[in-house]
């Protein structure tokens, strides 16, 4: 009874291997490549032909005349793409209320007049740590600080935020949000 | 729940229940053996495995003899990957030179991934060469997939055959299921992801410049960035609709690379769902009655509801914590508010609360958020769901003969309250079905307390707690809710690749996939062999809101009853302890 299937399991496992282990994804490789050559290698950014990041994959900012971005609870340094992480802290942990105490202190010592309430997602880790995103509400809390320290206007910055912002899918499913590293990049090269 | 909250979660329910019908209707007729639309071009590719490999399709199979086949062919996978992890540094495609993992986590990872379940303890960008990726573990997404439909057809065979002693051919139900269901499913989703911006990839990680170089935990400057890549859309795809969940990164489909859209999560998450749900609807059409898949669908859907909502509406509230910090919680039309912790700023609160109901009401396992930095109740949605023995929708296939031993329960049950012979679509329930369903129900949650039990006095099991006090008992709680019930998501923070985690919960995994299959493949053998006793006056109806909401209580119950006090212990005392400011 058992004998007879050990032939048919070992060669339909070896069939199967190949089909769903080989061919499935080599053909899947090929295909993709074709159609999506830019999202196959990690959507990079290219300026002057040399690679500056991924529009997918977020950058550790936090000189006051860029826009910040989450926090990254990546080792050994934040943004580390090859190693993605979150900070798994758990609600009750008072690490927790640390983390967002020390980042309420860095962002009101970069921009010391600014009283507004701090969006959430500024004061908090990403679940990657390597979120490319911010809210809408936690630039436009950062458009002040940014326009002094560059000496630009609050409208260009604004400007740039915008043309920065994905908004939701059919305007119904995930949530508005801005590519802070765009930003950035378009930041360093707005001419006053 | 805000407006947002609720109108995403209605378009995924109704986009979900719209593919019911058609998918579920695909299914049966490639089980039935029906031309299905792609049998002109995989029929042939079909019947060359069938004849290279020396199996019989038109051989019929006892139970026991199923079981073997089912038995065997999973011990070939279980040894498979185990090797190729241990043997990955010689091997090619290995572009990262990764070394040979260490055996307690090359077990516990090849158990996972043969089981269906999918636990992470390794970290695949850091641990796993693109050749392991490959054949270990995408092959057994598709298989362990197709093992779980498999052994829910034979058993859905034992309601329809009257006085047979076989219920089916194990290699042409695994052949079937993977070929015409999962592969082309998988590459038409595995194409949409990488249209998103899913990696797909054989080439090493990219390096990129950092436009503002920072500094590392001991102080040295970096200026670059290295993104690691692969093949990962094609993994990605199967881990979805297979509802396997392992990810190809570390934080599974929290990364950008997994998931970079609201569209690639929306149909990453429907994915999860799809073929668990339509299943119901196969069941209807094989037994002859619709009926009685669109009953099971609903009492699916009644558990399903309000845990969506309370885990959307807890998420949404915030941390009381935050109270006095000045920080903005609120939804408002520029933020998503609520408890950002572990979650991505494009999925918000609303796209992660509904994948954390989803993936754990599936066995998928796959995340979108940190799971460990959930609110107290918030968490406790996901955990429950999977104690509830992962039949809410559940694992392909494994999901529905889950919920079928909670109907034979329930049948039961009823039967002896109204004084009549328990029996469930014309068969039968005996104290042999009895007995095998009980040992369907009891396994996972054996495997959960005991092994639960067991962490929280060693020592060593202690020490791998990651958030102090109380969280830190949901942590180990929950990683023993996942593994007895096949789930794999994780409280990420308890640091589970150590000797004792990767042995305990590989078993837990191992006897709560294999130890329900077993049963449920002997009830299916003895159903087959019963006459099928018409429908009288005394017959209990099956179909109508009062057996659905009967069988509800039975599932809820059971489950409760059992994990009441655990979770008491948990997520509800930190819960209590938060709001009172402690």
């Amino acid at each position: 009874m058992i004998k007879e299937q050990i032939k048919p399991a070992i060669l339909i496992f070896l069939v199967l291997t190949v089909i769903t282990g080989i061919i499935y994804p080599i053909f899947v490789t090929g295909i993709s490549k074709a159609l999506f050559p830019k999202e196959v290698g990690g959507s990079l950014i290219y300026r002057d032909g040399k690679a500056v990041g991924s529009s997918l994959i977020g950058q550790p900012f936090d000189d006051p005349k860029y826009l910040w971005g989450r926090i990254s609870a990546t080792s050994p340094a934040q943004y580390n793409a090859s190693s993605s992480s979150g900070s798994n802290i758990g609600p009750s942990n008072p690490a927790l209320i640390d983390e967002v105490k020390g980042r309420i202190k860095a962002l009101q010592a970069a921009d010391p007049g600014n009283k507004a309430p701090i969006p959430v997602d500024l004061v908090t880790s990403s679940a990657s740590g390597l979120d490319p995103h911010i809210s809408l509400a936690a630039a436009y809390y950062q458009v002040s600080r940014i326009s002094k320290h560059r000496g630009i206007a609050e409208s260009a910055v604004k400007d740039i935020i915008h043309k920065n912002t994905t908004g939701r899918f059919l305007g119904l499913i995930g949530e508005p949000v801005v590519n802070v590293l765009k930003v950035n990049l378009d930041l360093d090269s707005y001419k006053k | 729940m805000s407006w947002n909250d609720l109108i995403q979660s209605v378009i995924f329910l109704g986009v979900l229940l719209l593919l019911v019908k058609p998918l579920g209707t695909y299914m049966a007729r490639v089980y039935e053996g029906k031309p299905a639309g792609l049998n002109v071009w995989l029929g042939p590719l079909e019947n060359g495995i069938y004849r290279l490999s020396g199996a019989h399709p038109e051989q019929e199979m006892s139970w026991k003899t199923y079981t073997a086949a089912v038995m065997l062919f999973n011990i070939i996978g279980l040894i498979v990957v185990y090797g190729l992890q241990r043997f990955q540094a010689h091997l090619p495609l290995n572009p990262m030179s990764m070394p040979a993992v260490s055996p307690d986590l090359s077990f516990n990872t090849a158990v996972s991934f043969a089981t269906n379940t999918n636990w992470q303890s390794y970290g695949g960008e850091t641990t796993l060469s693109y050749l392991t990726q490959m054949l270990g573990l995408t092959v057994q997404n598709f298989v362990s997939a197709a093992t779980g439909m498999a052994v829910l057809i034979a058993f859905i065979r034992g309601f329809i055959r009257k006085q047979a002693g076989t219920i089916g051919n194990f290699w042409v139900d695994l052949v079937r299921s993977t070929l015409y269901i999962l592969i082309p499913l998988s590459l038409i989703l595995a194409l949409l992801l990488v249209s998103q911006g899913v990696v797909q990839t054989f080439k090493p990680s990219a390096k990129t410049a950092l436009l503002q170089t920072t500094k590392d935990a001991d102080g040295k400057p970096v200026t670059e960035q290295v993104l690691a890549l692969g093949p990962a859309a094609s993994q990605i795809a199967i881990k979805q609709l297979g509802t396997n969940g392992g990810g190809f990164f570390n934080v599974n489909s929290a990364h950008p690379f997994e998931n970079p859209t609201p569209l690639s999560n929306f149909l990453e998450v429907i994915s999860i769902l799809a073929i668990s749900a339509a299943l119901c609807y196969t069941f209807g059409y094989m037994v002859r009655d619709k009926r009685q898949g669109w009953a099971l669908l609903a009492a699916m859907l009644i558990i399903f509801i309000p845990c969506l909502w309370i885990c959307v509406h807890f998420e949404q509230i915030g941390n009381p914590a935050f109270d006095h910090l000045g920080i903005d919680q609120k939804a408002a039309a520029f933020q998503p508010g609520g408890n950002m912790e572990g979650k991505e700023a494009r999925f918000g609160i609303a796209n992660s609360a509904i994948w954390a109901t989803a993936t754990t009401a599936a066995s998928n396992g796959s995340v979108n958020s940190m799971h460990d930095s959930y609110m107290p109740l918030g968490g406790l949605i996901p955990m429950w769901l999977m104690q509830l023995g992962e039949v809410i929708f559940g694992g392909v296939g494994s999901g529905l003969y889950g919920m079928l031993a909670f109907v034979i329960v329930a049948v039961f049950i009823a039967g002896l309250m109204i004084g009549r012979t328990p029996e469930y679509l014309g068969k039968k329930i005996e104290s042999y079905e009895m007995k095998m369903a009980a040992l369907i129900l009891l396994i996972p949650h054996m495997c959960v307390l005991i092994g639960t039990a067991l962490a929280v006095v060693l020592p060593k099991a202690k020490a791998a707690i990651f958030n102090p006090g109380i969280h830190g008992f949901s942590e180990v709680l929950y990683a023993f809710s996942s593994a007895g019930n096949n789930n794999g998501s994780a409280f990420a923070g308890l640091g589970t690749n150590t000797f004792f985690y990767n042995i305990a919960l590989g078993l837990a995994m191992f006897f709560s996939r294999y130890w329900l299959v077993i049963p449920t493949l002997a009830i299916a053998g003895s159903l087959c062999r019963k006459k099928i006793v018409p429908a009288s006056q005394g017959t209990l109806p099956t179909h109508t809101p009062l057996f659905i909401v009967f069988l509800v209580m039975v599932v809820l119950i059971v489950g409760a009853l059992t994990f009441f006090p655990a979770l008491a212990l948990g997520p509800i005392v930190e819960h209590l302890m938060l709001h009172a400011g402690q």
